[in-house]
């Protein structure tokens, strides 16, 4: 019966159809199974599991017992809140940064690279198969003290206003603050650049035309028709910009100081180091519920929930 | 007065290139201290020119035997995760069914977590199960974040296909395998291809994920991140000049194969 009513009725005006999901009613289940499987085992459970380490109470010796320890929350949470707000607010300035230097080099490539386009897009790309760690080990010949782009600062009073700020402190620029939040700046630019740039390319060049028709200068087209159109792309970017800055304990480590520590940092040495792990677990609990809480707070307000 | 306007009008072009310099900037530092011959152990400054690392890449204790570490868990975390991803793919496009809505965040969340509450939490199952870390545990580690990423490349290409191609090909008495592989296989090549290299440089530049599940398993970003408390080699530097090199090449040779193709067409 079945097979009678699927058959379309001749020289009928077929609607653009959608693909045919006759054959087997078991087949997207098949193709599921592995995969899903993987990241029920390996990414869901693991989630369980630290959820369930970090109420566990105990010693390495003597192994550890679920005994609803809740407390531990609270003692990481009071202990290491300065790293929580110091990674928030590096992860922030950072995905700033992004937007401000990203949005000019997107912006360049969709519309004004001409036959240089897909050059600017491989150089955007190519560093990303050198690894970061070098990449990242690169800036400490950049900033390092005493040389060039730290003399021309100085030259310059900028470390005068990065030092009032806190930003800086004497004549260094590496170990400091800001020497991370460059660090995680340059590493993720990419990743705000390459969504920009796919929303930009997509709009229609005659709108500027039209906008330019009617009066609009420059300035006033790029507010009222280019920016708005691009949204999709900057919510995007800033959120695979800011998710894995916040996370981040490579630049803090490789540029910073004791004093740059991020929540990263701090839950790789509990995990790796001191083998504290129901400490480590709850601030890693924290560190994803408080992402996923932002995320979706910043999805809901910016209008784009298709993102998914 | 005419510079001012010409400031004003290529100032986007300006700032741009301002920032491909800031991206760059570090691959150059990378390529030309892989010319150093630097004093004492950490290559940071630069003392005098010396090809010395480029003769003999391999010089440093251990780092070519973690190169081919990371190459190997590369390819096979590449093989698995496009596998998986594929089909995954092709299930969320093609197939209404139950469910598909958990399937979704499911595939999105990993994307959408920080690396290190990913490391962490795998750490633990891997310490409650009592499993022995090494390259099984980071392979699995890395089919596992590379998946989403697959997924989310080859459905966009899915998507774009017209499914009446394939109509066609079944009209013309091709049967689901055929139509499979002569068909829809070649028109989503492309999707699977980008999610593949991006599964490849994914796999092989991981350090965090890596770090915490790879027990005492040195892979090649591993083996950095240690040079880095040690002493750093320049023979690094050789090595990231050369990948970064082989990368611009094979893109430009695949472009130009591409021209060449398109214009045999015309």
């Amino acid at each position: 019966m079945a097979a009678v009513t699927e058959v379309p009725p001749p020289l009928a005006p077929t609607a653009p159809e959608k693909a045919p999901r006759k054959r087997g009613r078991w087949t997207p289940y098949w193709l599921l199974l592995p995969g899903i499987l993987w990241l029920v085992v390996f990414f869901a459970l693991p989630l369980v599991y630290q959820a369930s380490t970090s109420v566990q109470t105990g010693s390495l010796e003597d192994g550890y017992k679920v005994t609803w320890h809740f407390a531990t929350y609270w003692d990481a949470l009071s202990e290491y809140w300065p790293q929580f707000v110091r990674s928030v607010l590096y992860a922030a300035a950072a995905t700033v940064l992004c937007l401000l230097l990203g949005y000019p080099l997107a912006y360049l490539i969709a519309f004004r690279a001409g036959r240089w386009r897909n050059l600017i897009m491989i150089l955007v790309i190519a560093p990303f198969f050198t690894s970061f760690l070098i990449r990242t080990l690169a800036w400490k010949t950049i900033l390092a003290d005493g040389g060039p782009v730290v003399g021309t600062l100085n030259a310059l009073h900028v470390l005068d206003i990065t030092n009032w700020l806190g930003w800086t402190s004497g004549d260094r620029v590496l170990a400091t603050p800001l020497a991370v939040v460059c660090g995680l700046t340059y590493n993720f630019l990419p990743f705000m650049i390459l969504p920009l740039y796919t929303s930009l390319e997509r709009i229609d060049g005659r709108l500027h035309e039209a906008a330019g028709d009617l009066y609009a200068k420059p300035f006033t087209t790029f507010r009222k028709v280019t920016f708005p159109l691009s949204t999709p792309g900057v919510v995007s970017g800033t959120l695979l910009t800011f998710i894995p800055a916040a996370g981040d304990y490579v630049n803090a480590d490789l540029l910073g100081s004791t004093d740059t520590r991020m929540v990263g940092n701090v839950i790789q040495t509990q995990f790796l180091r001191v083998l504290d792990y129901p400490t480590a677990a709850a601030l890693s609990f924290i560190l994803m519920a408080a992402i996923l809480i932002m995320v979706t707070f910043y999805i809901r307000r910016s209008g784009t929930e298709d993102l998914v | 007065m005419a510079f001012v306007r010409w400031l004003k009008r290529h100032l986007v072009v300006i700032a741009g290139l301002l920032t491909l310099g800031y991206l760059l900037l570090p691959n150059v530092i990378v390529t030309v201290f892989s010319f150093n011959k630097p004093k004492g152990r950490f290559n940071y400054q630069w003392q005098r020119f010396s090809t010395d690392a480029w003769k003999d890449p391999c010089g440093v204790a251990d780092m070519c035997g973690s190169l081919s570490i990371s190459l190997q868990i590369a390819v096979w975390a590449t093989i698995g995760a496009t596998v998986l991803g594929t089909m995954i793919a092709f299930a969320l496009v093609r197939y209404r069914f139950r469910a598909r809505g958990a399937v979704s965040s499911l595939i999105f969340l990993p994307m959408a977590m920080p690396e290190v509450v990913m490391a962490a939490s795998l750490l633990t199952l891997f310490l409650n199960m009592g499993a022995q870390l090494g390259f099984w545990t980071i392979l699995i580690a890395h089919i596992m974040f590379c998946l989403s990423f697959v997924v989310t490349a080859v459905k966009a290409r899915v998507m774009s296909m017209d499914p009446r191609l394939e109509q066609a090909a079944q009209d013309l008495y091709a049967g689901p395998v055929q139509t499979f592989l002569r068909v829809t296989l070649p028109i989503a090549a492309p999707g699977i291809a980008a999610g593949a290299l991006l599964a490849f440089a994914l796999s092989f530049d991981d350090f965090i994920i890596t770090n915490f599940n790879a027990g005492s398993t040195v892979t090649f970003p591993m083996f950095v991140w240690g040079s880095a408390q040690r002493g750093t080699p320049v023979q690094i530097n050789v090595i990231g000049t050369a990948m970064f090199a082989l990368a611009v090449l094979f893109v430009l040779v695949s472009m130009a194969i591409g021209n060449r193709r398109n214009r045999q067409k015309a």
